[in-house]
């Protein structure tokens, strides 16, 4: 009896012990926010464009992670997606075209002798890398430009380009070597045809 | 001789190094135009300070190295700066880059140069920077700035100086043919360096194919004080690979993501060595080099000294290129080199080669074939990397496998490449899968950048959010308190507060209010006692007349602080600051009155000492009254000035609170001579003074309202702007309806009523709008008439313009959109707009071309 008396004392004072630690556990190592969010954040783009109908990159983080589908974000492309999908182990999906397709990377350029000074695209700019001020001329600082797009619609004047960013020695870089691999008889023609397309 | 190690992997290719090394080094012959790009080496392009036109000589600095790692570029020849430009440069790329294009003169005229006649006067940092002046990069492969490697004694312990002689890449002869002609000078190059590094041994690693240029540097390194050990390694490809040649000499591996200097070791190029000879000894700076041309399809195959910037075309001509024979034209080596299209791309500082190849020399390579997994390539990788597995991650674009498998060691010496019998191209595999990280982790920068960016203007945009609601909330508790403060002052008169006494003033008032409090109480209290007739009446009316004593003491401080106050600055606020005084004064009396009269109806005691108060209170009002009467008076006759409306407002609102007063005054009249009260003769005859000031205020408001009547004649035109306004919006929202009205109108079936219906209301929105539009450009019309009359600031016209403009491109926009979703349809009305904005903007050209 004795014995059966002992090992639930035995039980019981374990479970208070780890109960003790875990609960201390839980107010001294509590985890502010959601983890994953930062995660899905750090992979998004940035630009903050809101293409994918969240204003922001973090809220539609968020989103995903409350299980909003990954393929939203037309600046990050088929790689985010990717990327996403590798971290959520989820499949992944092509770019939902309703919010936009992949585009080369570009950033805005004004027009300066045709701003007329409105700072309508100044408060339009999420990342604040637009400079000018109210009747001055604005101009857009090229190393912070996202390429979200979004200066483009409130400009009066319509002075905003959106320009592809034009390849330097330092930004060229190596295309994928085609494969040229002829695994079955079929396979030759069109290696020889991708050969001659490079 | 020092101990020879060994280094994994490697290949044997064929040397084909024979045909250059039969003529000695012969000068290039003087181009008649010269492309020195800007950017020869890593790191930040040059800054031109030549403009096109000047006349430069040989020699002459023609921009300036910008930023740290950078290094100076200078004429290599004299003659007249044509053009700064973007020409194609030798890049794998193909691509064009800024280069400053000088046409020779043909006399080759030097600057004044002279080397330093004693180096080792100069601080260490001193010569470094006369090198980086002199435009010396290396001139073995990659062309990093000299400068920085010889900055590396600063922050790194090197004992080690390695000079690279291997030159291991097949047909390259330009460093055997230097070491063979010119070994003075590099080991006057090596004296400097070691002037500047002070290692504890220098090594020379030269291949044995080289047996010629071995003896010629034996025979230098006898003169030299310096312990120079030259140690001759087997051939192997790429035993001149920096690190391969550092284990090869040393035996010590550079760890990987290091620089040899982690590990004490520099190591130079011996054409860099012979470059800072001449630099410092003659003051030329890098202008040519020693440049290999060979290939089957020239018959000379030799080495030539060109100038930098010397077209290809040049040399492959010295070298009598048969042009029927040429297949492809490649820059440095065969393993390392590239192919280039463009035979006017000029000679840079690390241009040590050109190959001008047959056919037969150089076939274009077989289609790829499947991996066999035979494992050669990675018994050749000199880096001791998986080229198999690397080649799988960056075909499947595993970037991160590939990675973390040390992609970024391999040093595309091409090894793989050449011995893989399925002819994958594994080298261009590990390019492409370089640059894809690198980009990719310059993205994640750049996204970090922009995340911090957008993170710091919304706590911006937050915190000004919530800086105008406290400001709001503020101004909402000012207000709140001074209603609060003007409902606990009696109604009797609505004379607003006075709006913003003295601090010192205010603090008197409180004081003096206090002090009348306390004074209450302890009436209250005495008369309690005094009702209940309780014994200890001496020390409450002690009290009480203490309390008396003090309340008048701040009430008479209060008085006089106000006195000075009003005598200070008898202006607008203290006319309105008097007339609160006066109607507190009268309140009082008339609250002391009140309470005389209870006391009185009561029959109490202390109605003396109330009668005092009374008559003091009255005699005060009638003071401050007289007070407020003076200033008032002072002030209408100081702003006799007509026109101003604020004196207007100012006199009706005098007019109208003289009213209010008289009304109030009369009512209190009528229940004093109700009640009986001995006051009421006083009242009658303040009633009497105030009828006589309202009738005063109202004539003077009269008199003021007629001569001030010209002034709303400018409010006219303000009106005629509003109706622009409002006209234009009346447009905006017919366009609105119209718009609605016409695509409800494509919803529905055509034919049926409600078409037809819609159709008659879309007539009739569209007249309605052609009619707000005409009056609106009537109104328009007229505004820029009257603005032209006047001279309109030009600034508005031009922004006008500019806004036509976008609307016109706009309206284009929407038509070609249009025309390609769904031609035909619906294209009239928005040519229509189209037109009409064309027109819009034009007028408005006009008229800006007018004022221009």
């Amino acid at each position: 009896m004795s014995a059966v008396l002992i090992a639930i004392l035995v039980l019981l004072g374990l479970a208070v012990v780890f109960g003790l630690i875990l609960g201390y556990a839980a107010v001294q190592f509590k985890v502010e926010g959601n983890p994953i969010v930062d995660q899905i954040d750090d992979i998004l783009p940035q630009t903050q464009c809101g293409q994918c109908g969240y204003p922001g990159c973090r809220p539609y983080a968020e989103a995903i992670s409350n299980g909003d589908a990954i393929n939203k974000c037309p600046p990050g492309g088929q790689s985010t997606i990717d990327a996403l999908a590798d971290l959520l182990d989820v499949e992944a999906v092509p770019l939902d075209s309703e919010h936009g397709e992949e585009q080369i990377k570009k950033i805005a350029y004004i027009r300066e002798d045709e701003c007329i000074g409105c700072t309508k695209c100044i408060q339009a700019c999420p990342v604040d890398a637009i400079v000018g001020a109210a009747k001055q001329m604005h101009t857009v600082i090229t190393s912070e430009c996202t390429g979200c797009d979004l200066c483009v619609e409130p400009c009066p004047v319509d002075c905003i380009d959106m320009l592809p960013i034009p390849t330097t020695l330092n930004t060229w870089k190596w295309e994928q070597p085609v494969p040229g691999v002829a695994l079955i008889a079929t396979d030759s023609g069109r290696g020889s045809e991708q050969r001659g397309a490079a | 001789m020092g101990k020879i190690f060994a280094f994994h992997g490697g290949i044997h290719p064929p040397e084909n190094k024979k045909q250059s090394t039969r003529s000695p080094i012969r000068p290039a012959p003087v181009p008649a135009q010269l492309t020195v790009p800007l950017q020869q080496h890593i790191g930040a392009p040059a800054k031109p300070c030549v403009q096109p036109g000047h006349h430069v000589l040989k020699g002459q600095v023609i921009a300036l190295a910008q930023g740290k790692i950078s290094t100076s570029v200078h004429a290599p020849s004299s003659g007249t700066v044509i053009e700064i430009a973007p020409k194609p440069v030798p890049h794998v790329s193909g691509l064009s880059a800024p280069c400053i294009v000088i046409e020779t003169d043909g006399k080759d005229t030097w600057i004044d140069h002279t080397g330093l006649p004693d180096y080792t006067q100069l601080k260490q940092n001193e010569l470094i920077d006369y090198i980086r002046h002199h435009g010396i990069s290396g001139m073995g492969g990659a062309g990093f700035p000299t400068d920085i490697k010889l900055h590396l004694g600063d922050d790194h312990i090197v004992n080690t100086l390695v000079i690279n002689a291997a030159e291991c890449e097949p047909y390259i002869t330009a460093d055997d043919m230097l070491l063979r002609e010119r070994a003075e000078q590099v080991i006057g190059g090596i004296e400097i360096i070691n002037y500047l590094l002070r290692p504890s041994h220098i090594l020379i690693g030269i291949e044995d194919n080289k047996s010629h240029a071995i003896r010629v540097l034996e025979e230098a390194v006898r003169g030299s004080s310096l312990n120079i050990d030259i140690v001759v390694v087997p051939t192997k490809y790429p035993s001149g690979g920096e690190k391969q040649l550092i284990k090869l000499l040393t035996g010590v591996e550079v760890p990987s993501g290091k620089i040899p200097a982690d590990v004490g070791i520099v190591c130079q190029n011996v054409g860099t060595a012979a470059a800072i000879h001449q630099a410092v000894t003659q003051g030329i700076p890098l202008i040519s080099r020693i440049v290999t041309v060979t290939g089957d399809a020239v018959r000379k195959p030799q080495n030539l000294e060109a100038l930098i910037g010397t077209p290809f075309k040049t040399l492959l001509t010295a070298a009598d290129l048969q042009e029927n024979k040429l297949s492809r034209l490649v820059m440095g080596g065969p393993m390392m080199g590239f192919t280039i299209e463009d035979d006017q791309i000029p000679v840079i500082k690390t241009s040590n080669c050109i190959i001008a190849a047959t056919l037969d020399e150089m076939p274009p390579a077989p289609p790829a074939l499947a991996c066999i997994r035979c494992g050669l390539c990675e018994q050749v990788c000199p880096a001791e990397l998986l080229p198999q597995q690397l080649h799988w991650f960056a075909k499947s674009r595993e970037l991160e496998k590939a990675k973390h498998h040390n992609l970024f060691d391999c040093i595309e010496c091409g090894a793989c490449s050449y011995v893989c019998p399925s002819n994958i191209p594994l080298v261009q595999y590990y390019r492409y899968a370089k640059n894809e990280i690198r980009e990719e982790e310059a993205e994640q920068r750049k996204a970090e950048q922009a995340r911090q960016r957008f993170e710091a203007r919304q706590a911006r945009l937050e915190q000004e959010k919530v800086d105008k609601e406290n400001r709001r909330r503020e101004r909402a508790e000012q207000a709140a308190k001074a209603q609060k403060a003007k409902q606990a002052a009696p109604a009797s008169e609505s004379t607003p507060k006075a709006t913003a006494p003295g601090d010192e003033l205010k603090k008197l008032k409180t004081a003096a209010a206090i002090a009348r409090t306390k004074l209450k109480k302890a009436q209250t209290a005495l008369e309690k006692a005094k009702a209940e007739g309780m014994n200890d009446l001496s020390e409450l009316t002690e009290q009480h007349q203490l309390a008396e004593k003090a309340a008048n003491e701040a009430q008479q401080a209060f008085e006089q602080a106000e006195k000075s106050a009003a005598t200070a600055a008898p202006s607008g606020p203290d006319l309105k600051q008097l007339k609160t005084q006066a109607a507190v004064a009268r309140t009082k009396l008339k609250k002391a009155q009140q309470a005389l009269k209870n006391a009185e109806e009561k029959g109490q005691d202390g109605i003396e000492s109330l009668r005092t108060t009374v008559q003091e209170l009255e005699a005060k009002a009638a003071v401050a009254q007289q007070a407020f009467d003076d200033a008032e008076q002072s002030n209408e006759a100081s702003h006799t000035s007509p026109g101003e409306n604020p004196k207007l407002n100012g006199l009706k609102e005098d007019a109208e609170k003289a009213k209010a007063t008289l009304d109030k005054a009369e009512k209190a009249l009528a229940a004093a001579i109700e009640s009986g009260s001995p006051a009421a003769e006083k009242m009658k005859a303040g009633v009497e003074k105030l009828s006589a000031k309202y009738q005063a205020a109202q004539s003077a408001y009269e008199a003021e309202a007629k001569s001030t009547t010209p002034t709303t004649v400018p409010a006219k035109k303000e009106e005629a702007q509003l109706d622009a306004k409002t006209l234009k919006q009346n447009v905006s929202i017919m366009r609105t309806k119209l718009r609605k009205a016409e695509k409800a109108l494509g919803e529905a079936d055509a034919g049926s009523d409600t078409a037809v219906e819609l159709k008659a209301e879309i007539d009739r929105l569209t007249s309605l709008h052609n009619e707000a539009k005409l009056a609106l450009e009537a109104v328009e019309a007229k505004q820029q008439a009257d603005a032209a009359k006047q001279g309109i600031d030009l600034k508005q016209l031009k922004v006008d313009a500019a806004m036509a403009r976008a609307a016109v491109t706009k309206a284009e926009r929407a038509i070609k959109k249009q025309q390609e979703t769904e031609p035909e349809a619906e294209l009239t009305s928005l040519k229509e707009s189209l037109v009409a904005a064309q027109n819009h903007a034009e007028q408005l050209n006009k008229t800006l071309s007018q004022f221009e």
